[in-house]
């Protein structure tokens, strides 16, 4: 077998998931980046300024935060939670804007754009192009733009220009399509700041690795702290940015189980869910070959949840690998279950986590009870629900 | 064995003609219309015809094609209607004809599958918007007398544009100009260097779309290719005069000038 973390293969190959399934029009940017970050990867300037951001501009390290209420509450395992939260913009999504801004830099181009669900990756995006004065244009589902207005304003106060998607169904895939239009159109002076471990080749390989700093950060404080590895990681999962991010660095640490929580939304009836391995299929969207949401004509189905974040078709390719391997197991939240997590979280330890990251603590509130007390769990609490007050309020306060 | 585009782009060489492509979105307004408007369209001048198998999210393509796959999807058009269609027209016509498609519809019906339902239901030809020849494996290799068309872009490198035209059959199709499928107001200019670039590497011919909306831009256009596409701008009248009965003589309309523009040049 191959070791995970040799993958992907040189053409981002997760075995059977990935590649670069791209309009020739894209092919030479993407091969252009692969090299660029290739190089990246190897320099140490580059990894040095790279850090230095992610400590004084965006507030590495997290704390790893041991939730003494919730564990006493739930009764079972130990239970830490990763404070992406408390980063600058208030995500995990910064981690791999930094990295991708000091790429395009590199590169020499002038203008970025990004798609964006809840927001969070938009207002990352428009952070570093602000911080590099760079011109930004970020994609957005109109859909989403109603439910996430906060985030919309931040975005246009640090500079960038929001431009509503309304094909489809008006959310994160949409918002994909158009960012990719844009980049095939002015792909020479433009770089495209995807925000998850999704599409074509880098992307997925490039983004897991900007996130990895979650992982190998917790690993060392749960070391510090406990003396021992953690039983159980566990994280929501979109396209699975902040998933990997935590995930990879204990791949090979054999006693570690990981389960990655997908968004149920209504309950798994088609259209009414995003959990891509309860009932999708092999395909391919927007650039890699993975687990899907289609009909059986392989059109893509319309999504459902409450979490724009998490409110797409498909699932990056390592994390259909991963399961495949029997690395990583994955469940889901529905929309009620989330619901209840963020409203637990925020009575039981005065945080309010967002949406996408309440389906994290959802799989917690289900497993931790059937697990012991000498048992220990770490959560990526990915982002703070500031975003989600008023969409949480209008389902929960009324 | 042979086939409808060889025999074609032969017998437009022993003529000294260039070809003129049209591109339709299969089931826009509906199967039928796609059906009357093929032989409408080969009654004026068109020598090959391509035909986009819809999909829910067509990454290449601009707002005029994507809502064509939209109205198309609406009216409830699958890629085994749209074989369907095929077999139909093939009571009528041998107009070669190219399906435009993305991976997705396909890898859903059985990507050999498809090749070979398609192949008897008398398609030609099949170009996969997003399976760049890097991705060509044993399980997505070409099946049968079918054409897979490869493109090339503007931005495509030299060393790369000699890896595609050893890949690709039947004709390679030029994009000529950076972009997403639809109309624009001029044309590239440097398309000359670029079509003696891709000569260089392939005896095929080498036609030119993207952006084609115009017998003017058609005639400056076709010079230097063997033939050229027009898409987007089709699709439009077929978008206005969807509903009118007068669809196809519309459309016909539209698309003969173009058609003896190219032919002339």
């Amino acid at each position: 077998m191959i070791a995970l973390e040799n993958l992907p293969d040189a053409h981002g190959h997760f075995g059977p998931y990935g590649g670069m399934f791209v309009p020739e029009t894209l092919m030479t940017a993407l091969n252009e980046l692969t090299a660029e970050y290739a190089k990246a990867r190897e320099d140490a300037a580059f990894q040095k300024e790279l850090a230095d951001l992610l400590h004084d501009f965006a507030g590495r390290p997290t704390p790893l935060y041991f939730a003494e209420r919730l564990t006493q509450e739930l009764g079972g395992a130990k239970i830490y939670l990763k404070r992406e939260d408390l980063l600058h913009t208030v995500a995990h999504k910064i981690n791999n804007a930094l990295g991708q801004i000091l790429l395009a830099k590199r590169m020499g181009k002038k203008r970025i754009i990004a798609e964006t669900g809840a927001g969070q990756h938009g207002v990352a995006t428009a952070t570093v192009a602000a911080r590099f004065g760079f011109e930004c244009v970020v994609y957005m589902g109109a859909v989403d733009m109603e439910r996430q207005a906060l985030n919309v304003a931040r975005m246009k106060f640090l500079g960038a220009k929001v431009v509503p998607v309304t094909a489809g169904q008006a959310t994160l895939k949409e918002a994909i399509n158009e960012a990719m239009r844009d980049w095939v159109t002015n792909v020479r002076t433009t770089h495209y700041i995807l925000g998850s471990a999704l599409g074509s080749h880098p992307y997925p390989m490039m983004v897991r690795d900007f996130h990895r700093v979650i992982g190998d950060e917790a690993r060392a404080q749960i070391l510090q702290k406990e003396n021992r590895l953690p039983d159980l990681l566990v994280a929501c999962v979109g396209g699975g940015s902040n998933a990997i991010g935590l995930f990879w660095p204990f791949l090979n640490d054999e006693s570690v189980k990981m389960i990655g929580i997908e968004a149920g939304g209504e309950g798994i009836s088609l259209g009414k869910h995003a959990a891509r391995f309860q009932g999708g299929k092999l395909g391919v969207l927007q650039g890699t070959k993975t687990y899907l949401l289609a009909d059986e004509n392989g059109q893509i189905q319309l999504t459902h949840s409450i979490s724009a974040g998490l409110d797409y078709a498909a699932i990056g390719p390592e994390h259909a690998y991963l399961r495949d391997a029997g690395r990583i197991d994955y469940d889901y939240a529905t929309d009620d279950e989330a619901l209840h997590a963020f409203r637990f979280l925020s009575q039981i330890e005065g945080i309010i986590p967002a949406l996408e990251s309440s389906h994290a603590i959802a799989g917690v509130i289900k497993l931790a009870p059937k697990m012991t007390r000498d048992q220990i769990i770490i959560a990526n609490l990915s982002g703070r629900g500031d975003k989600d007050v008023a969409q949480a309020a209008e389902r929960l306060l009324k | 064995m042979t086939n409808r585009i060889d025999q074609k782009f032969a017998g437009l060489r022993a003529r000294g003609q260039k070809a003129f492509i049209a591109y339709i979105s299969a089931g826009d307004p509906n199967l039928v219309a796609t059906r009357a408007l093929t032989l409408a369209l080969e009654k004026a001048g068109v020598d090959i015809l391509e035909l986009g198998v819809p999909f829910s999210d067509p990454l290449a393509d601009g707002i005029v094609n994507q809502l064509a796959a939209q109205r198309a999807l609406e009216a409830g058009t699958t890629p085994r209607g749209v074989l369907d269609c095929v077999r139909e027209i093939r009571r009528e016509s041998q107009i070669p004809i190219v399906l435009y498609t993305y991976m997705n519809p396909l890898y859903a019906f059985g990507f050999e599958q498809f090749h070979r339902e398609a192949e008897a239901a008398g398609v030609d030809g099949l170009l996969i918007l997003d399976l760049p020849p890097d991705e060509d494996s044993a399980e997505l290799a070409n099946v049968g007398n079918i054409k897979r068309i490869r493109l090339i872009a503007p931005t495509t490198p030299p060393e790369r544009i000699a890896q595609i035209t050893a890949r690709a059959d039947g004709f390679i199709y030029y994009v000529s100009r950076e972009g997403v499928t639809g109309e624009q107001a001029s044309v590239a200019t440097s398309l000359d260097e670029r079509i003696a670039e891709i000569r260089k590497t392939t005896s095929l011919p080498i036609v030119v779309g993207f952006g084609v909306s115009n017998p003017e831009q058609a005639r400056e256009v076709a010079h230097a290719p063997d033939g050229v596409v027009v898409g987007s701008a089709i699709v439009k009248r077929i978008a206005e005069h969807g509903k009118s009965p007068d669809l196809v003589e519309r459309v016909a309309e539209f698309v003969s000038p173009l058609a003896q523009a190219v032919k002339q040049a």
